[in-house]
């Protein structure tokens, strides 16, 4: 009987404990996006400024850099040349870099890669659905996504070029 | 485990503190006159039992003063939550780390640390509720069993000793006890209590269900937390934010790409001074200044996505249901809800400006910008043809200086305009923005007048899908159930017992004593019984009148 007695406090405890484990775990230790780290990127596909079009699961066996970015965005605006000079070096090196706009108008979108110069594909998620599929917020997210399509990291705010550097080193074939 | 035996022969799990059969105290204690009747003197397992580390936090969470303290801590956080805003109410734009230092200083700074600013967010907020719960599951558990093990070995014939110490108590002198023993049992049939004999003693009782109240109150409790908890696994619960223009069709967030909502119109209606009748015009007037907000509605037409769902895609549409939504009165579809909640009125769409010569006032055309998406040229023909070199759709000043745009919403929409005509081939730059024109290149011919703005209304609708609603429902019914169980019932007994010629006559109830009196009055009324005194009055009344004699000293 007293072990018997032992034995269900111990399920119950035991039962608690887990709920209430599960809660904090689900909470704090998962992130809330709908997106998380090791899981497979959600595909997409969506037309480039030159009007080509970009589906991500075409980019299976190489790194795909992804970021979500707006004209707006101060440190947006603070890491894009530091993503375009990397881009040039990992480029030969199976890295691409996809650079979501959060639905601007073309004329913004296109005025602003003119004036950075930028050389990668920059594609416009003119119906949001993108960044629902993706959950953003807030402004810079950049999610490095493996050759199998995997989710690795997900950065959020602005990184510096030594970062950008280390992430596309990190997404390398 | 020792167990105790007792001298009416019923044994007894340690730590009982009067025989559950017969009611005679094992555990003497001298310096009270009345029995301790709570739990009818069952041995709280948590309390003779402790051992191994389970057994330990086992009876921290049994303990009642643990529970409350629990709950006094909970309301003191969720108080002191309140002292600053929450991290939701804070205006969007600013980091919480520094609004709070900036806006309240040092406690400010506190606040954002210790996590009151995303108070039932945070980890320690949780795990206060979560143990909350374990107290209730617990405690309950560890009462509920000898309780409803006390009550069910419960004796008919009780120690003498037990019935002199219960609050309600008489010894009456009897000569027939055979006519008063069935008078009083009648009388309490009468009364709907359910009777038990031995050996011409009595032990009436009636509403022991109410004893269960507290417990049954606690699983609705506890099936309210399982609610809550089940918020946060993934798919069960939805709430999110969407912003749609009119004529706009997009995809409804929190569907998975799977449903489109598009919005044909929203109407905002409001009663107004003189347009209604008479009788109330002063209420329009004190409450709204003249107008009053009638109607909210959002006109839409709800979409699924047919085929395979690839994010970004031009999605394949199939219509299937139109609705008006208006506040109160959502659209409602596969367990999702759309809720009108907010709008904006007017919202600049369309920019219109004629291309004149300043001096002549002469006009070479009209050029219409469309703000959600402008061309970069606007050719006029003869020659004439306008550049869209910059575009700001919410635009401002930043800290260099420079024009700059605070979003993507053409809330506040600027341009740089270079016009080229025949006579300037090379172009002039004209600034323009509302009410606003900065020539940056010197003096121009031309300018780019002003000649009309579109707008659209903005619809702001909230998106819900709640699967735990119903166990919220079921667990606060539940709740109110043993609530109810708990308060309008009373659970009373009343013992009786012939010894050497006197009869004696106890009661006892959980609560409102003043109606078990009430009863008991009817009950002896027209018998040789004696009214049972409240011994708990009598020593009160003594202790005064000690306090009164020492006094007068």
């Amino acid at each position: 009987m007293k072990k018997q007695r032992l034995l269900l406090r111990t399920v119950i405890l035991i039962l608690l404990l887990g709920a209430v484990g599960y809660t904090i775990y689900a909470n704090f230790f998962t992130e809330k996006t709908r997106v998380t780290v090791g899981s497979e990127a959600p595909d997409f596909v969506l037309t480039d400024l030159n009007g080509k079009k970009h589906r991500l699961s075409d980019y299976r066996g190489k790194g795909v850099f992804l970021n979500f970015w707006g004209t707006w965005c101060k440190p947006c605006e603070k890491e894009m040349p530091y993503i375009n000079r990397q881009y040039e070096v990992y480029k030969n090196q199976g890295v691409e870099v996809i650079a979501v706009n959060v639905g601007e108008p073309e004329l913004s979108v296109k005025k602003f890669a003119e004036r950075f110069g930028l050389k990668f594909p920059i594609v416009i998620d003119q119906q949001d659905q993108v960044m629902n599929a993706y959950d953003i917020d807030p402004l810079p997210t950049t999610f490095l996504i493996d050759k199998d399509g995997k989710v690795v990291k997900i950065i959020t705010g602005t990184m510096t070029e030594s970062m950008v550097q280390q992430y596309m080193e990190s997404i390398k074939p | 485990m020792e167990q105790v035996k007792c001298e009416c022969g019923h044994v007894n799990p340690h730590g009982t503190v009067f025989c559950e059969s017969c009611g005679k105290p094992i555990v003497e204690d001298s310096t009270k006159k009345l029995l301790d009747m709570r739990y009818e003197g069952s041995a709280r397992r948590s309390q003779t039992y402790n051992k191994t580390v389970v057994d330990k936090i086992w009876n921290f969470f049994s303990s009642v003063k643990v529970g409350v303290w629990l709950i006094v801590i909970t309301l003191l956080a969720s108080a002191i939550g309140t002292i600053y805003p929450q991290e939701m109410y804070i205006p969007p734009n600013v980091t919480p780390a520094e609004y709070y230092e900036e806006q309240y200083g040092l406690t400010g700074k506190l606040y954002y640390q210790l996590g009151f600013h995303n108070l039932y967010g945070s980890w320690w907020y949780m795990l206060l509720i979560a143990s909350i719960g374990v107290s209730l599951v617990i405690c309950s558990l560890d009462r509920v069993v000898p309780l409803y093990r006390a009550l069910k070995n419960q004796g008919v014939v009780r120690h003498e000793t037990f019935l002199r110490r219960q609050r309600l108590f008489s010894v009456s002198k009897v000569d027939n006890y055979d006519k008063l023993f069935d008078e009083v049992k009648e009388k309490l049939a009468k009364r709907r209590y359910h009777i038990r004999e031995e050996n011409g003693n009595i032990l009436a009782e009636k509403g022991r269900f109410s004893r269960w109240g507290p417990y049954v109150n606690h699983i609705g409790l506890i099936i309210f937390l399982i609610g809550a908890m089940l918020r946060f696994v993934p798919g069960m619960y939805v709430d999110e934010v969407l912003w749609i223009r009119e004529g706009e069709t997009k995809e409804i967030p929190g569907t998975n790409g799977k449903y489109f909502l598009k919005n044909e119109k929203f109407t905002f209606e409001v009663y107004e001074k003189d347009k209604e009748k008479e009788v109330f015009q002063e209420a329009i007037d004190r409450v709204g200044s003249g107008m009053v907000a009638k109607n909210y509605q959002s006109d839409v037409v709800l979409y699924e996505r047919v085929g395979p769902i690839v994010p970004g895609e031009e999605p394949k549409l199939k219509k299937i249901k139109e609705y008006k939504i208006r506040v109160n009165e959502p659209l409602k579809y596969d367990h999702y809800a759309l809720y009108q909640v907010d709008f904006k009125m007017n919202e600049p769409n369309k920019m219109s400006f004629h291309f004149v010569d300043k001096k002549t006032n002469e006009q070479f055309g009209l050029v219409t910008v469309d703000l959600r998406n402008p061309q970069s040229t606007y050719d006029l023909g003869n020659g004439y043809r306008v550049e869209l070199l910059s575009y700001f759709p919410d635009f401002y000043f930043d800290e260099n200086g420079n024009p700059a745009t605070k979003s993507k919403i053409p809330n506040n929409p600027a341009f740089v305009f270079k016009m080229i005509t025949p006579d300037k081939l090379e172009g002039e730059v004209s600034f323009v923005a509302i009410r606003q024109t900065i020539e940056p290149l010197g003096d121009n011919k031309y300018k780019m007048a002003f000649a009309g703005l579109e707008t659209k209304n903005v619809s702001g609708l909230t998106v819900r899908r709640d699967f735990t609603l119903w166990i919220l429902g079921v667990g606060g019914m539940i709740f109110m159930i043993g609530l109810i169980q708990g308060m309008y019932w009373n659970h009373r007994r009343i013992w009786l017992k012939h010894v050497n010629g006197e009869v004696l006559f106890a009661a006892h109830t959980n609560k409102n004593w003043y109606g078990l009196k009430n009863e008991i009055k009817q009950i002896i009324d027209g018998t040789e019984l004696v009214m049972p005194i409240d011994q708990m009055e009598e020593e009160k009344k003594g202790a005064r009148g000690g306090d009164d004699i020492g006094a007068a000293k």
